[in-house]
């Protein structure tokens, strides 16, 4: 079932050689083919515009109310790009090797390589769209440091990197919506994939606005859907953001890959109560120059200015001094956890650890004060020069701690705490970024194939461009070369109808329930069942009973959860329904996935599977493959594995220290 | 910082769909967080709304970390409330004190259509993104990101324009309901940098036109925008904005 397709030949040709003999359209054909783009984040928008831009019919959906919302916008840190323009060592090879040991061995290589190979073009094309990204005094572009890596490779905008590049796509999207390539769809939701022959023929949609569905013919259907983070219910991800479109390519059809794989953010402001609606992630940036610590002494009451420096664990400066506290994120992410566990924690939950300025912003201050040639300065006229150094660089993070906390960072330390944050599961993908259903494809987070176990930060907002703007340009005319003899199929087809028919009854089954919880109940009570039991750390015991309790818990979704309104009318709660009840069949998929790798890696981390100093302990004799599952019933599933073999780097134990 | 509880009064615009003429109804909330914010208030409010068996109000929202401009309405007279520079999603419940009635309506600017209770169509911001607001730039025609240096005044003004997040609270806060900061913020972004200047005329006169087609009102300088504007876009982008529109309008070749 599963060929991935990777192009023969040496690593570093392997793409050349691909783009030098893959089949091409020509443009008066191109006119003739079209293609459905689903999602408008970075991977969308870039997608939807690239084929514009090349002369395909593109038809493009997102639920927000425009394409310029979707989640990509609240990307923070930056963008990796393999530049080398610091002189500091960095190469095509050494951001490909960061990738795949950051993702804790369980990525592709020839995806990985691909991905490397591309990035300097990316920052080259957002720069030529006008995106601002952050520059020195003579002009040229800066950089920074991001965790996993010894080189500074990331590009940034302020704490606003993910919006630059969206507003960049977006523009780029708007321009082809005005030249008549793109017809854009906003406040549209994709509840189908419809087939004909067994191949993605298009798409039904509900029209969020009237509640209509709709039908929509593709020769090709692209998903860039972004990751399914919210199945925790709290999360960094918008409160939108859903696995809806991935779920129904999955149930027809497509294999999805690494569910368990998830991502915890490890520096994010902490729950402060059962209102909590969404998690706010403060950008890794921040591990740059903050430092992270707890106090030496269990439960300690004193205020963390009060507590002398001699008494502060800098645990990860003690753990990994050869990257201290810019370590990857999921060995973050447990340290903290680790230390919450053991009692160390601060602040009134006890469960979050302190990222502390004070050193940074003296040692900014005297740089500061150095500049200007001054000797015979106070400390406090340095404290203040250097609070304005860290104002230009993090203010707005500082500004958005402020104003969720009510307490000022420039003064005390942050409290944080890990978070969910991202996917790297998803849609099983070739090389070409095809699923296993044949023409239908899933970019950017919504695929599984180049972070592994685990993603190093900077490098989504890299992959969702990549895959848009360089990768799906020439692997979907590979594909539609063979399609010009295909004319577009009228949506009376039969299997349109049919498609239509079983969201329509599926809408309506949801409808009648009129049972008594709110849908937001059930989605409150999946999070906390995959949270506690599939979270940062899990075991076979945990996972079972989270089975157990989803499937329960799809049961009593089904027969009681209430749904106000109409389906005929703008209706949220409807909306969020379709969503939740995909995400409790995910959540059974994620803790059966869990439960059958029976190895820790990256975010993966099995308490039955860690060395004697808690470090993630990999089985590469009986785990080194990517777990495919096919969807055969409700409740069943069957795995395919897709063997990983290392042609050029060689698995070790991940060592940070 | 301490924290408590209140009871609320919310009087809210409801509105079933754009046809509907829409009237203001209120609810009392208990036991509302000083820790929640504005919009998770509404969440308690709508579940309470739901077990009673009545519709929920619908808004926009979507990052709830104030970034992706979905958020959008009046609390209490002010577009997105009484903290400046701020989202809705970001306002806290701190701002407000036990036994307060707080009004919420949707953005009123006739450009701005009501979908339903605090809902409004914002597709003619995209409209004007399409008259002009990019660089015609197709993918893989990109030098190298470093062949062209920035002067990084320029660089750090484009992109202090270039954070607007398109929520419409400019043209919320306008009596007019004018979009010029909106408008102004964009062709300054792209003005201000080198990739800009070969569209610079183009681009600011295809996209007044747009925005008047559009039914925005006209810009009369009271500065309400700028004041409003959460990510604090400077009016001065509207000056610069007026100088590109004259010098366009004198020297355009057609």
């Amino acid at each position: 079932m599963l060929d991935a397709k990777i192009p023969s030949g040496t690593l570093d040709s392997k793409w050349t050689d691909f783009k030098g003999h893959c089949k091409l359209v020509n443009p008066a054909n191109k006119r003739k083919l079209e293609v459905i783009v689903v999602g408008t984040g970075l991977a969308g928008a870039s997608a939807a515009a690239s084929l514009g831009e090349l002369g395909y019919k593109v038809k493009a959906f997102c639920f927000q109310d425009s394409p310029r919302r979707a989640h990509s916008i609240a990307a923070q840190g930056g963008i990796n790009a393999a530049k080398n323009y610091q002189n500091d060592g960095d190469s095509i090879f050494r951001l490909f090797y960061d990738t795949i040991k950051g993702g804790d061995y369980r990525a592709r290589e020839a995806n990985v390589h691909r991905l490397a190979e591309v990035s300097g073009n990316i920052i080259d094309q957002c720069v030529a769209q006008g995106v601002p990204f952050a520059r020195e005094y003579g002009g040229l572009l800066s950089n920074r440091s991001f965790g996993g890596t010894q080189v500074q490779r990331t590009f940034y905008a302020a704490g606003q990197t993910g919006q630059q590049l969206l507003i960049g796509a977006y523009q780029a999207l708007e321009r082809q919506v005005a030249l008549g390539n793109v017809k854009m769809y906003a406040r549209h939701e994709m509840l189908e994939v419809v087939k004909i022959d067994g191949k993605a023929s298009g798409i039904i949609a509900r029209d969020l606005v009237s509640g209509k569905l709709e039908r929509h013919f593709g020769h090709a259907v692209l998903l860039c859907t972004g990751g399914y983070g919210n199945v925790f219910y709290l999360s960094t991800n918008a409160m939108g953001s859903n696995v809806t479109a991935a779920w129904k390519a999955h149930r027809n059809g497509a294999a999805f890959a690494n569910p368990c794989f998830t991502q915890i953010h490890p520096t994010c402001i902490p729950v402060s109560g059962d209102h909590q609606s969404k998690l706010t992630l403060m950008s890794e940036s921040l591990r740059n120059d903050g430092r992270i610590w707890v106090p030496k002494q269990q439960n300690e009451t004193r205020k963390a200015v009060d507590i002398p420096e001699e008494e502060r664990d800098y645990y990860l400066e003690r753990r990994y001094p050869a990257f201290g506290n810019l370590v990857p994120r999921d060995v973050a992410s447990r340290a903290a956890k680790e230390r919450c566990d053991a009692g160390y924690g601060v602040g009134s939950s006890k469960q979050a650890v302190y990222l502390d300025y004070a050193d940074a912003i003296e040692r900014y201050g005297k740089i500061e004060v150095s500049k200007e040639g001054r000797t015979d300065v106070s400390k406090e006229e340095i404290i203040a020069l250097g609070k304005q150094v860290v104002k230009t660089k993090y203010g707005n993070l500082f500004d958005m701690y402020e104003k969720i906390t009510g307490e000022n960072p420039y003064e005390v330390p942050m409290r944080i705490y890990p978070a969910v944050h991202y996917t790297m599961g998803g849609l099983w993908v070739d090389y070409e970024l095809q699923t296993t259903v044949p023409g239908l494809y899933a970019l950017g987070e919504a695929n599984f194939s180049d972070h592994g176990a685990n993603r190093l930060g900077a490098s989504a907002l890299m992959q969702g461009l990549a895959d848009g703007y360089f990768v799906i340009p020439y692997t979907l005319g590979n594909n539609l070369a063979d399609a010009i003899y295909n004319k577009a199929v009228e949506t009376t087809h039969p299997a349109f109808e049919e498609a239509e028919k079983n969201v329509s009854e599926r809408i309506q089954n949801l409808m009648n329930i009129k049972g008594k919880q709110s849908v937001e109940s059930f989605h409150k009570r999946l999070g906390k069942i995959i949270w506690d039991k599939c979270g940062m750390a899990r075991n076979k015991e945990g996972l079972e009973q989270a089975i157990r309790e989803v499937q329960a818990l799809k049961k009593e979704f089904w027969s009681d959860v209430r749904i106000p309104g109409e389906i005929n009318e703008m209706n949220p709660e409807l909306d969020k329904a379709n969503r939740v009840a995909d995400f409790i069949e995910l959540g059974e998929l994620m803790c059966i996935d869990a439960l059958s790798r029976n190895e820790s890696c990256g975010g993966h981390f099995r308490e039955e599977y860690q060395t004697p100093d808690g470090e993630a302990l990999r089985d590469d004799t009986n785990y080194m493959y990517v777990a495919a599952w096919e969807f055969k019933a409700d409740h069943q599933w069957e795995l395919h594995k897709e063997a990983l073999n290392y042609e050029v780097i060689k698995p070790t134990q991940r060592n940070y220290k | 910082m301490e924290h408590y509880n209140m009871n609320l009064t919310v009087k809210v615009w409801r509105q079933k769909n754009s046809s509907d003429k829409g009237k203001f109804e209120s609810y009392p909330v208990k036991n509302i967080s000083s820790e929640m914010s504005f919009l998770e208030m509404i969440d308690v409010l709508n579940e309470q709304l739901i077990v009673e068996g009545k519709e929920p109000i619908a808004f926009d929202h979507d990052c709830r970390e104030g970034i992706c401009g979905m958020c959008s309405m009046y609390i209490n007279g002010k577009p997105h409330g009484p903290w400046a520079a701020n989202t809705t999603c970001q306002l806290h419940m701190r701002a407000f004190k036990d036994g307060d009635t707080v009004v919420v309506e949707p953005w009123r600017a006739s450009a701005f259509p009501v979908v339903k209770d605090l809902m409004v169509d914002r597709s003619a911001f995209d409209r004007i993104i399409q008259a002009g607001g990019y660089i015609s730039v197709n993918t893989g025609n990109a030098v190298d990101g470093n062949s062209l240096p920035i002067n990084k005044d320029h660089a750090d003004s484009a992109f202090a324009a270039a954070m607007c997040i398109g929520c419409g609270a400019c043209v919320a806060a306008c009596k007019n309901s004018s979009a010029m900061l909106f408008l102004s913020a964009k062709v300054s972004h792209l003005a201000l940098l080198p990739q800009g200047d070969p569209e610079r005329k183009s681009r600011v006169l295809n996209m007044v036109a747009q925005m008047d087609k559009e039914g925005f009102g006209a810009c009369t300088n009271t500065g309400a925008c700028e004041a409003t504007c959460p990510k604090e876009i400077s009016i001065s982008n509207i000056a610069r904005l007026n100088q590109e529109y004259l010098r366009a309008s004198l020297t355009a070749e057609k």
